[in-house]
C-alpha cells in the first residue's frame, strides 16, 4: 500500500494542474503587484522604479481621493459589524428556537445572498431613480416632496444609498451561518436550561451565543474583509461618484490603473486591500481565541 | 403579566420577520413585474400594479437587440467549464496532499489554504498583463482559466474535509486486489466523493455566475461578454426603455433561481460548508 501511496508520477501528475494554476494566476501575480506599486508606469513606456513613492503620495495626497476611500470602506465594515451582524444574529436565534415557518424564513433570507450584485446592483438604481424611482415616488406619495433626492446622484446621500443595498445583500448569509451553528449546539443543552427556568432571551445571552464564538468570529472576518473588498455593487451603482463621494479602494484602484493608466499608483492600492485584509483577518483571530483551536489551526 | 409580555414579543418578532420577508424579495418581484410592461405603464401606473398583459414583446428585444441570448450561452459556457476543471483539479490536489505521502504535502496544503483569504483585486492587473501579452484576452480561457485558480482553494479544502471520512481501508483492499494508484483514485474515491462534487458545484457556480471585476477587464468584444458584463451594456442602450432591461434581468436571475428553488437546502449547506471550515 505504501507502495502505491508513493507512486510519483500520479503526485506529479495530480499537483500539476492545481499547482501551475496557483502560482501563475495567483502568487507570481501577487509578487507581480508588489513590484508594480513601487513602479512610475503607464503600462506603455518602460517603468521607473520610484520606491515607496506611490504608497507616500497615496496617504499624503489630498486630491487622489485616497484617505476618503479609506472613511468609507471604514463606514461599510462598522456597518457590518454593528448593524448587518446583530441583525443576522437576532434573526438567527429567533428562527433556530423552532418556529412555524422557520425553513421558509431562512430560504427566504438567503435569495439576496445568491443573486448576481449588477442584478441587484441594476434594481436598486431602478429603486433610487429621482423621477420614478420608488423612494421618491413613496415619499411624493405621503406629501414629503421636499425629502426627495437623486439619491446615488448628490454628495450627502450617495454613501447611505450604496451602503443600505450592500448591507441589505449579506445580512442572508451571516443569518444562515449563524442559524447553522445554533441548530449544531446540542439541543439537550437548550432545555436543561429551560428546565432550570431561564428565558430564551437568557439562554441565549448565557449558552447559544457564548456557544457560538466560532461562528461568530467566522462572519466577523467575513464582514469586516467583505466590506474591505467590496467592488461590485458600487462600481455599479456609482463607480465611486460623484467627485469620490461613495469611492472605496477597490473602485479607486479600477479607476486607476483602467482609466487612468497609473498602473504603479493602482497597485499600490492593491498592495494595501492585500495588506489590511491579512492584517484583519489575523488580528480578528487573535483577539478572538476559540479554545481548542491549535490542533485545527 | 409574563406570559402576556412573551406572546407580544413572538407577534413583534413575526412582524419582523414579514417585513424582512418582504424586503428580501420585494427587489425580485419589482423585477419580474416590470419585465412584462411598457414604458407607459412602467411610468404611469402604480409600481406594484401588476401588468395589464403578460406580453413577453421585452424578452424577445433583450434576447436578440440586446444580445441576451448570446451572452446567457456564454455565461453557461464559461461557468460549466470553470465547474468541470475545478472540481477535476482540486479532486486530483486534494488526493495528493491528503492521502499520497510524500515530503511537503503539509506546506503544500498550507499554500492551498493561504488561497483563501486572498481577494482578488491583487491578481488582476497582473493577470490582465499576462493575459494580453499572451494575446487571451477576449477569449473564454481568460474567465475560465482565472475563475478556476480561484476556486480553488475553496474547492480543496472542502474535497479535504470529505476525504477525511472515507476509510483508509477501502483503498488498502483496492490496492490487494491489485489497483494502482490511478485506479484507486479513479474507482473508489472519485465516485465516493459525489456529496463533496456537488457542493464544489454549487459554489463555483455561484462564484462564475455572478463575477464581475475579471468578466469587465479580461473581455471587452460583445461575442464573449458574459451576463454580468453584457447587462452592464444593455443598460447603457436602454437607459431609458426599462422593460427589456427587466427581462435582461430576468433572465440572468433564472439559473439560479432554478438551482435554488429544486436544492435550496443543498445550496444552502454548501455555502456554509464553504465558509465554516476554512
Amino acid at each position: 500500500m505504501n507502495k502505491v501511496r508513493k507512486n510519483k508520477l500520479a503526485i506529479f501528475v495530480f499537483l500539476l494542474p492545481a499547482v501551475l494554476l496557483f502560482a501563475g494566476i495567483i502568487i507570481i501575480p501577487i509578487f507581480c503587484s508588489g513590484y508594480y506599486s513601487l513602479l512610475d508606469w503607464d503600462g506603455i513606456t518602460e517603468g521607473i522604479f520610484v520606491g515607496l513613492e506611490n504608497y507616500k503620495t497615496l496617504f499624503t495626497s489630498k486630491t487622489s481621493g485616497f484617505s476618503k476611500s479609506v472613511v468609507h470602506m471604514l463606514m461599510l465594515a462598522v456597518g457590518a459589524v454593528f448593524i448587518q451582524l446583530p441583525f443576522a444574529l437576532f434573526l438567527a436565534l429567533g428562527l433556530a428556537k423552532g418556529m412555524k415557518g422557520e425553513r421558509f424564513f431562512v430560504t427566504v433570507f438567503f435569495i439576496p445572498v445568491l443573486l448576481s450584485t449588477v442584478v441587484i446592483g441594476q434594481l436598486w438604481i431602478k429603486i433610487y431613480n429621482p423621477d420614478y424611482g420608488v423612494v421618491n415616488s413613496v415619499l411624493r406619495m405621503l406629501g414629503l416632496d421636499s425629502w426627495c433626492h437623486t439619491w446615488l446622484g448628490e454628495k450627502s446621500t450617495v454613501m447611505w444609498a450604496v451602503f443600505i443595498p450592500i448591507i441589505w445583500q449579506y445580512v442572508g448569509y451571516h443569518m444562515l451561518l449563524m442559524y447553522a451553528g445554533i441548530k449544531s449546539i446540542n439541543s439537550e443543552l437548550r432545555e436543561a436550561a429551560y428546565i432550570d427556568g431561564a428565558t430564551y432571551v437568557q439562554t441565549c445571552f448565557y449558552i447559544l451565543i457564548p456557544l457560538l464564538k466560532p461562528v461568530l468570529r467566522v462572519c466577523l472576518i467575513f464582514g469586516v474583509t467583505g466590506a474591505f473588498k467590496s467592488f461590485d455593487m458600487i462600481y455599479v451603482l456609482t463607480n465611486g461618484g460623484p467627485a469620490h463621494a461613495s469611492e472605496v479602494p477597490s473602485t479607486l484602484m479600477f479607476t486607476n490603473i483602467f482609466m487612468k493608466n497609473k498602473y504603479g499608483a493602482g497597485s499600490a492600492i492593491a498592495i494595501f486591500i492585500i495588506v489590511i485584509c491579512f492584517a484583519t483577518a489575523i488580528l480578528i483571530k487573535k483577539v478572538f481565541k476559540v479554545e481548542g483551536e491549535e490542533k485545527t489551526a | 403579566m409574563k406570559k402576556y409580555i412573551g406572546r407580544a414579543g413572538r407577534y413583534l418578532y413575526y412582524l419582523i420577520l414579514l417585513i424582512w420577508t418582504v424586503v428580501s424579495i420585494f427587489p425580485l418581484y419589482w423585477m419580474i413585474l416590470f419585465s412584462f410592461k411598457d414604458n407607459s405603464e412602467i411610468f404611469g401606473k402604480s409600481a406594484l400594479s401588476l401588468p395589464e398583459s403578460w406580453d413577453i414583446t421585452n424578452y424577445v428585444e433583450a434576447l436578440t437587440k440586446g444580445q441576451m441570448g448570446r451572452y446567457f450561452l456564454n455565461s453557461i459556457l464559461v461557468t460549466g467549464v470553470t465547474i468541470f476543471l475545478t472540481v477535476a483539479i482540486a479532486l486530483m490536489a486534494s488526493y495528493a496532499v491528503s492521502r499520497l505521502l510524500w515530503k511537503g504535502r503539509t506546506v503544500l496544503n498550507n499554500i492551498f489554504m493561504l488561497g483563501l483569504t486572498l481577494p482578488i483585486h491583487a491578481a488582476l492587473l497582473p493577470v490582465f498583463l499576462i493575459l494580453r501579452s499572451m494575446r487571451m484576452l477576449n477569449t473564454f480561457s481568460s474567465l475560465f482559466i482565472p475563475y478556476t485558480a480561484f476556486a480553488l482553494a475553496m474547492a480543496i479544502m472542502i474535497c479535504n474535509s470529505f476525504m477525511m471520512n472515507i476509510p483508509e481501508e477501502l483503498e488498502e483492499s483496492a490496492c490487494m486486489d491489485g489497483c494502482g494508484t490511478f485506479g484507486i483514485f479513479f474507482r473508489i474515491i472519485v465516485p465516493l466523493m459525489k456529496p463533496a462534487i456537488s457542493t464544489i458545484a454549487i459554489f463555483t457556480f455561484l462564484q462564475a455566475w455572478n463575477e464581475l471585476m475579471f468578466a469587465t477587464v479580461f473581455v471587452s468584444d460583445s461575442a464573449h461578454r458574459t451576463l454580468t458584463v453584457g447587462m452592464q451594456s444593455l443598460v447603457g442602450t436602454y437607459s431609458t426603455n426599462w422593460g427589456p432591461i427587466g427581462a435582461a434581468l430576468v433572465i440572468a436571475t433564472i439559473p439560479t433561481v432554478i438551482v435554488y428553488l429544486f436544492m435550496s437546502k443543498k445550496v444552502q449547506d454548501s455555502l456554509v460548508a464553504g465558509a465554516i471550515k476554512g
